[in-house]
């Protein structure tokens, strides 16, 4: 229907459609007319997983422009029945916050702030370091000459918001240095 | 002429649906405030806080607003102010009023008379405990229980969606509509921030948008999201739309499909009156005789309201009006006796004319 | 949970913390179920169940210990399920001394080494012969099997043998039977009011509400979270319920158990496939020094000839090698076993902690984890973060992890200057859970696949991208090493294809957690069952207890049948380790003529006909296995398993009522009075659990327990925990404005009394002092917070959210409270008490600057604090010296015959985060 129709017109309307007090159908502008929810225009809808505690509620992510523009429960899920708690419910948040840190970020020895840094430099300035820190730690024995082969020079904490893929890789990467002091929050 | 007209003023439609509505079950929330978060989220609104303890328990959004569409109440409460509501909830029964079976009882009585007529408490209404005909046993039946020494109510409150709504009557721009589900949304590329809507909601639901921003702060310097609705709502009157966007597309609003105890349950209106009138009678053959509508009502001041809640005590415990009353409930009466009033000037005006004529 | 019949929430705050998963026992209760939630406060979870008991924080040992002494005194027990289904029958052998005989001690301890020597808590073994303690001390040789993932009770009984000595008539002193009715006999209704504050009208209540709900027809479920793991004695916390489980058949039932309710996506993934010191995928224990074969390494672990498949622990460790090293993993090398690491005591975070403190640790990645804020005793965490050479920080959110060089408490207080500071930071950017494809395994073991569905903005990169990259750069810079140290870097299989984007493919490393054949004309397909591992070499997999989760190929954690469409055990949504399986133990379910125990609670079955088991659930038993099967015990593994033991993974089939190991603090759950307690210990003279895990260093005090002195200078007790509105230590809440505006202000907990007692006005400052630390927050003021009469006295106790932290990066900050908790920890899992401790609360705000800690160091001179107070392992100094209480008397065996060693490294699997 035209923008411009005569027929538009509010007193026209309100005639026409019975809406006599002009409080419904004949008051009805066009963007309300047209409105629809961007769960329904999105490009895509990816099945997903809530990240914050175990429960481990469906989450369904709608994409639009690459983008995420909205998540919520995924109905489909008999964990979880589509519902949500607030964190669940904030997700969206959590990807899109402007809060968010998204760049490498170093600090020098004494410096009082950040310098931005090349990620590719960055991890090469970590590789450096832990392949030192593992040889000053390094224990070939112990005290009574038996095998220890391991570095005490490197620790880490985290995994328990982790995939199970990346927690493999980091066990078989850090085993295979000789790092031992590897921990979650399983612990905490 | 169409199903709408039977529960809200002013629908007008070609394709009408049935009305809309939730029920707000208080009796299983658990004060998550998931519904508080997934609104926002969902409708992006901004951020609604200074980042302060507000002082009343664990509720720190304060009330429904601008911002706010879904809002948790947290109310501590004794020993005696729980035994205050049991008696209060039982004497709402006790007065007698129209009633609803349950669910094994009576079918016949008539789900769409929409419940109780009960008065006392105006949109309180403790109906539907009991069956019609021999009623009130139940009452007497229901076990006694132990009055624990403490509770902690939490009620998660939204805009009424009222049967005649305040707002939409006295909105002079159309900005207000009555949608074909039977809800009120407001149309923010109409409405002109005139305001008069705020005080013709007898709720304090609606509220204009101070800040002017459509982009929510929790956006602030971020590139805006696709879809985002530009529109400029400086002073644009806001308030729950029943997310008459996914309705649109058969979609559960945001609150009701976070929920995660169905604490707040969505669907058509009168489904809705249904199970609220039969989990008011389970709560009450349990001996948990606090339990009461709240907006069941269609003799109300407002024809009783979209969104039914079921309270475990009076309704101003939860900040709700005891009786509401749309602004306009009184125009008709005062257009009778106005239309009374020049009737009888007019046949007085006659009498006096045909006296003197005769005199 | 939405079958139990009673469910009692005790240790969790399930409401706030689990909410959605609350959403089934808000079904259980609409159908009728009783829900009775115990907590030190009324939570929003006691808001909506029908009775909530207070009880003092700490104190479950004895209000368990008291239900289970119900249960026996009554006869209550379930005795067709007890009998057939745990070891009551079973007999120790007779150097087992218990607390009631050593004044609350076990036999075996040793004072010097702070540790108990297990060998006298073992099951009787008339080959042995019973009695002679010098054969037992191989079998107590056992610092380490406990790690080998004691959730499972892997490696058996100490006999090595499937059959222990029983008396069906449980007559006999010594089996388990009756030493489980002496040991909880003085735990009485009576001790219960005077140890836990709670009434025996409540008792009662809840006794019968349990027993009532247990049986044939009925079940009764228990669920917990962190307020049962964050203490001292957490495991044995755990172990009461599950003793109290057994006794009334309700484990491996519909609506039965013992629930852990984990708080993070994958911590049980991080615990299956782990980033834990003491374990490698699967539960299998990392390598110790001890071990220094292959051989040796297994045979702590468990024998062939025992029962279950732990027996088959050979072939999973054989995969988990090839999987790692392929071709230089041969037979003739063990399998490179001697390319693993070896560790030698606990290297928890803890003791990594006190390492960094003596600048032993150079580096630290931290991986969405915020310890400044997390972990116990922050001011140490941070101060600690200084002594590192580099820190990497990978997260979403500028952590305070990340910022304390700059904006920690410690700066303000002039502790640490940042000019000081000679720490190297990286922030590196982290993907979320929606900017990368992988699985999270939750809390009931269901491994979920997340797909990806947008590419992270800007640095940002998953940690699967990180790790593979830094791997790669490590190899390349090690390429031309002839170092033998360095072989095992390069010879690892790290060539994962590469998504179009350049980063691994998630599934890749999925396949090979799975596992595939190496050989035979299967070759490179994958294993359906970790059943197929041979320890051969010719099939490899990185975690056989998810062997199966790839099978054909197909990516069964992505299966997404719609739960509608599904019965409600749904096993077409996301995959269960093991097999599928969705409750474990399931052949409890039924009788052990393999019925079901009632139509209302039916599981799995045998179906005669077809001469196999089948029900809703995939069993968890030898599928063909008649329940009257008696094979021959030399056959070990799964195929001596009797047609009716249930408990596969354990080596005697049974559950067990008495842990004859596992557990390094006892084979039964004693109850001790926490770190630091307001009262003494009503049940035994030994105050605090005398194993427990200590660092008594001047950074790390306590306060003097039970009215010693100086008690009085910290007379409160609080106990820290989480809000619905925020999680854990903030980094993915205090971020989000949403979540933000819902919790905006640290804030503290207390009973009106209290607040008149210390002139705290509502919503005003308080300032809270503990040994450790000060902080300040609001005060909020409830009737939800009980005073507590307990022995005697009143206890109040302060209820601490402990999400908040300084920093200048989130929307909301404010004090820490894990600041105010010192380290002491549970010797079985090197877990920390996070959830009491000792206190002052007074009006207003703390002091800023250098000030702030001079009233912490008023308070500790106030009270005479030294590095040894509270940290005494025997309670009486006297009895220590007269050997009396841990000596065994009359056998003429001196208690040095101790083989234990240190305190412990086991890990258990149900721990949880904060």
């Amino acid at each position: 229907m035209s923008r411009f129709s005569p027929l538009e017109w509010p007193v026209i309307r309100q005639l026409r459609t019975g809406d006599h007090t002009g409080r419904s159908s004949a008051v009805q502008s066009q963007r309300t007319r047209e409105i629809t929810p961007r769960t329904s225009s999105a490009d895509r809808v990816v099945q997903s997983v809530c990240p914050y505690c175990a429960v481990g509620c469906g989450q369904k992510v709608y994409v639009k422009d690459e983008r995420v523009v909205q998540i919520e429960g995924d109905p489909d899920s008999p964990i979880s029945r589509g519902r949500l708690c607030p964190k669940g419910s904030a997700s969206e948040q959590l990807v899109n916050s402007p809060g968010r840190q998204t760049q490498v970020l170093y600090r020098a020895p004494g410096a009082a702030e950040w310098q931005p840094l090349d990620r590719d430099t960055a991890i090469d300035m970590i590789a450096d370091r832990f392949l030192e820190a593992r040889r000053r730690g390094w224990q070939d024995t112990d005290e009574q000459g038996r095998p220890l082969r391991r570095t005490m020079g490197i620790a880490s904490l985290g995994g328990a918001t982790l995939d199970n893929e990346e927690n493999y890789l980091i066990k078989k990467l850090f085993t295979a240095a000789g790092a031992v002091q590897i921990e979650n929050q399983a612990r905490i | 002429m169409t199903p709408t007209d039977r529960f809200a003023d002013d629908s007008h439609w070609d394709h009408p649906h049935e009305r809309r509505g939730f029920f707000t079950d208080t009796s299983i929330c658990i004060g998550c405030k998931a519904c508080e978060v997934a609104c926002k989220e969902w409708n992006r609104n901004p951020a609604d806080s200074d980042y302060e303890l507000l002082g009343s328990s664990y509720d720190n959004t304060g009330g429904l607003g601008a911002d706010t569409w879904r809002h948790v109440a947290f109310i501590e409460q004794s020993r005696d102010r729980i035994e205050q509501a049991r008696e209060s909830g039982r004497a709402l029964v006790d007065l007698g009023m129209p009633r609803v079976g349950p669910p094994a009882a009576s079918s016949s009585a008539e789900p769409a008379s929409g419940g109780c007529g009960c008065s006392s408490g105006g949109g309180g209404c403790g109906s539907a405990a009991t069956t019609g005909g021999a009623s009130t046993a139940q009452d007497g039946d229901s076990p006694v229980l132990d009055t624990p020494d403490f509770r902690w109510l939490m009620s998660s409150d939204v805009c009424k969606h009222c049967t005649h709504a305040g707002c939409l009557d006295v909105c002079p721009t159309g900005a207000l509509l009555r949608t074909e589900y039977g809800t009120v949304v407001v149309q923010e590329d109409i409405c002109n921030g005139c305001g008069t809507c705020v005080a013709g909601c007898p709720f304090g639901v609606i509220e204009r948008r101070d800040d002017g921003l459509v982009e929510p702060k929790t956006q602030r310097g971020a590139a805006p999201m696709p879809d985002t609705v530009k529109v400029p709502q400086d002073g644009i009157a806001q308030k729950c739309t029943l997310c008459y966007d996914r309705m649109k597309d058969d979609q559960t609003p945001a609150c009701a499909q976070a929920c995660p105890t169905t604490s707040i349950k969505y669907g058509e209106r009168e489904t809705m009156l249904e199970s609220a009138q039969k989990r008011v009678a389970q709560l009450h053959e349990q001996g948990k005789t606090e339990a009461r509508l709240y907006g069941a009502n269609p003799k109300d001041g407002v024809g009783g309201t979209g969104s039914i809640f079921l309270l475990l005590d009076e309704p101003e415990v939860y900040g709700l009006p005891p009786d509401p009353r749309v602004p306009t409930a009184d125009l008709p009466r005062m257009f009778k006796r106005a239309g009374m009033a020049m009737v009888g000037m007019l046949a007085l005006g006659a009498v006096a004319f045909t006296a003197g004529d005769r005199s | 949970m939405a079958n139990a019949d009673c469910i009692v929430i005790q240790g969790s705050n399930m409401a706030e913390c689990h909410p959605v998963g609350f959403q089934w026992v808000s079904e259980a209760k609409a159908r009728g179920a009783k829900i009775i939630h115990v907590d030190p406060r009324f939570t929003r979870t006691s808001a909506v169940a029908d009775k909530h008991v207070p009880i003092r924080a700490g104190s479950d040992i004895a209000l368990l210990g008291a239900l289970i002494n119900y249960v026996l005194t009554h006869d209550l027990w379930f005795h067709d399920y007890v009998m057939s289904y745990t070891n009551a029958a079973t007999i120790i052998n007779e150097d087992f001394e218990d607390t009631e005989d050593l004044g609350g001690i076990f036999s075996g301890y040793d004072v010097e080494k702070g540790a108990y020597d297990l060998s006298s808590w073992a099951y009787d073994d008339e080959d042995d012969g019973a009695g002679d303690g010098t054969d037992k001390h191989e079998q107590g040789d056992e610092e380490r099997e406990e790690a080998g993932g004691d959730k499972f009770g892997s490696g058996g009984a100490p006999t090595g043998a499937s059959e222990p000595r029983c008396d069906e008539t449980l007559q006999d002193p010594r089996t388990v039977f009756q030493i489980l009715k002496r040991h909880f006999s003085r735990y009485t209704p009576e001790k219960v009011e005077e140890v836990c504050g709670i009434s025996a009208a409540d008792f009662e209540y809840l006794a019968r509400a349990v027993t009532e709900n247990s049986g044939r027809e009925r079940t009764t479920c228990f669920a917990y979270a962190v307020g049962w793991t964050h203490h001292t004695l957490g495991a044995q916390f755990i172990r009461t319920a599950a003793i109290l489980q057994l006794l009334l058949g309700n484990v491996g039932r519909p609506g039965g158990g013992v629930m852990a309710l984990r708080g993070h996506a994958s911590i049980q993934g991080s615990t299956d496939i782990p980033t834990l010191f003491n374990l490698l995928p699967g539960y299998l224990p990392m390598p110790s020094v001890e071990s220094d074969s292959l051989t040796e390494y297994l045979g702590t672990i468990g024998s062939k000839t025992q029962k279950g498949y732990w027996a088959d622990a050979d072939a999973y460790t054989v995969n988990l090698l090839k999987a790692w090293w392929g071709d230089a993993a041969r037979d003739d090398n063990d399998w490179a076993y001697h390319y693993m690491p070896r560790i030698n005591g606990p290297h928890g975070t803890y003791q990594t902690l006190m390492a960094m403190l003596e600048d032993k640790v150079d580096g630290y990645f931290l991986l969405g984890q915020n310890p400044a804020v997390g972990s116990s005793n922050g001011r140490m965490q941070r101060t600690a973060m200084s002594h590192l050479k580099w820190l990497v920080v990978r997260d979403l959110n500028m952590i305070e992890s990340a910022t304390w060089w700059k904006d920690g408490p410690e700066i303000e207080s002039g502790e640490l200057k940042t000019e000081d500071i000679q720490t190297e930071v990286f922030f590196m950017p982290a993907a979320t859970h929606v900017e990368k494809s992988g699985s999270f395994t939750q809390t009931q073991r269901l491994v979920q696949w997340r797909h990806q569905a947008v590419s992270p903005p800007g640095d940002a990169q998953s940690e699967l991208d990180f790790f593979y990259d830094l791997g790669r750069r490590l190899r390349t810079r090690l390429a031309e090493s002839t170092d033998p140290r360095d072989r095992p870097l390069l010879d690892l299989t790290w060539d994962y294809p590469l998504t179009p984007e350049g980063e691994p493919d998630p599934e890749s490393v999925l396949a090979e957690i799975n596992g595939r054949f190496e050989t035979g004309p299967d070759a490179g397909k994958p294993l359906s069952s970790y059943t197929q591992m041979k320890a051969d070499g010719s099939t490899s997999g990185g975690c056989w207890i998810y062997t199966g989760i790839y099978a054909d190929g197909v990516n069964h954690a992505a299966d997404r049948v719609p739960g509608r469409e599904q019965d409600e055990i749904a096993s077409k949504w996301a995959w269960a380790w093991p097999a599928n399986r969705r409750i474990l133990y399931n052949r409890a379910s039924a009788d052990p003529q393999g019925k079901p125990w009632s139509e209302r609670k039916k599981l799995v079955w045998w179906d005669e006909e077809s001469g196999r088991w089948t029900g809703k659930d995939v069993p968890d038993f030898p599928v063909d296995k008649d329940p009257g099967a008696r094979p021959d015990p030399e056959l070990g593994g799964a195929a001596s398993l009797h047609g009716d033991d249930p408990f596969i993974m354990q080596a005697d089939g049974k559950g067990w009522l008495y842990a004859p190991k596992g557990l390094v603090d006892g084979p039964m759950p004693t109850h001790y009075e926490p770190q630091e307690s307001p009262v003494a210990n009503a049940l035994y003279p030994q105050q605090q659990n005398p194993a427990r895990v200590m660092f008594p260093r001047k950074d790390n005090l306590s306060a003097p327990s039970a009215g010693a002195p100086g008690s009085e200078v910290y007379p409160y007790v609080f106990t820290t925990y989480r809000l619905t509105e925020h999680h854990t230590a903030g980094g993915m809440s205090r971020w989000l404005p949403y979540l933000s505006e819902l919790q905006p202000e640290a804030f503290c907990e207390i009973s009106p009394e209290l607040a008149e007692q210390q002139g705290l006005e509502p919503f005003g400052w308080a300032t809270i002092i503990s040994p450790r630390s000060a902080i300040e927050v609001k005060v909020l003021v409830t009737d939800r917070m009980t005073p507590l009469r307990v022995g005697g006295q009143t206890v109040h106790q302060i209820g601490l959210p402990y999400h908040w932290a300084v920093g200048k990066d989130a929307v909301v900050s404010g004090d820490a409270a894990n600041d105010l908790l010192g380290i002491t920890l549970d010797p079985n899992v090197q877990i920390q008490n996070f959830k009491t401790g000792s206190c002052d609360i007074r009006p207003g705000r703390r002091p800023r600057g250098a000030e702030r800690i001079a009233l912490i160091e008023e308070y500790q001179e106030r009270a005479g604090l030294t590095v040894r107070t509270g940290n005494e392992r025997i309670t009486d100094p006297q009895r220590e010296l007269n050997e009396d209480p841990k000596r065994p008397h009359g056998e003429g065996q001196s208690a040095g015959r101790s083989t234990a060693r240190g305190a412990g490294t086991a890990v258990r699997e149900r721990e949880e985060d904060e």
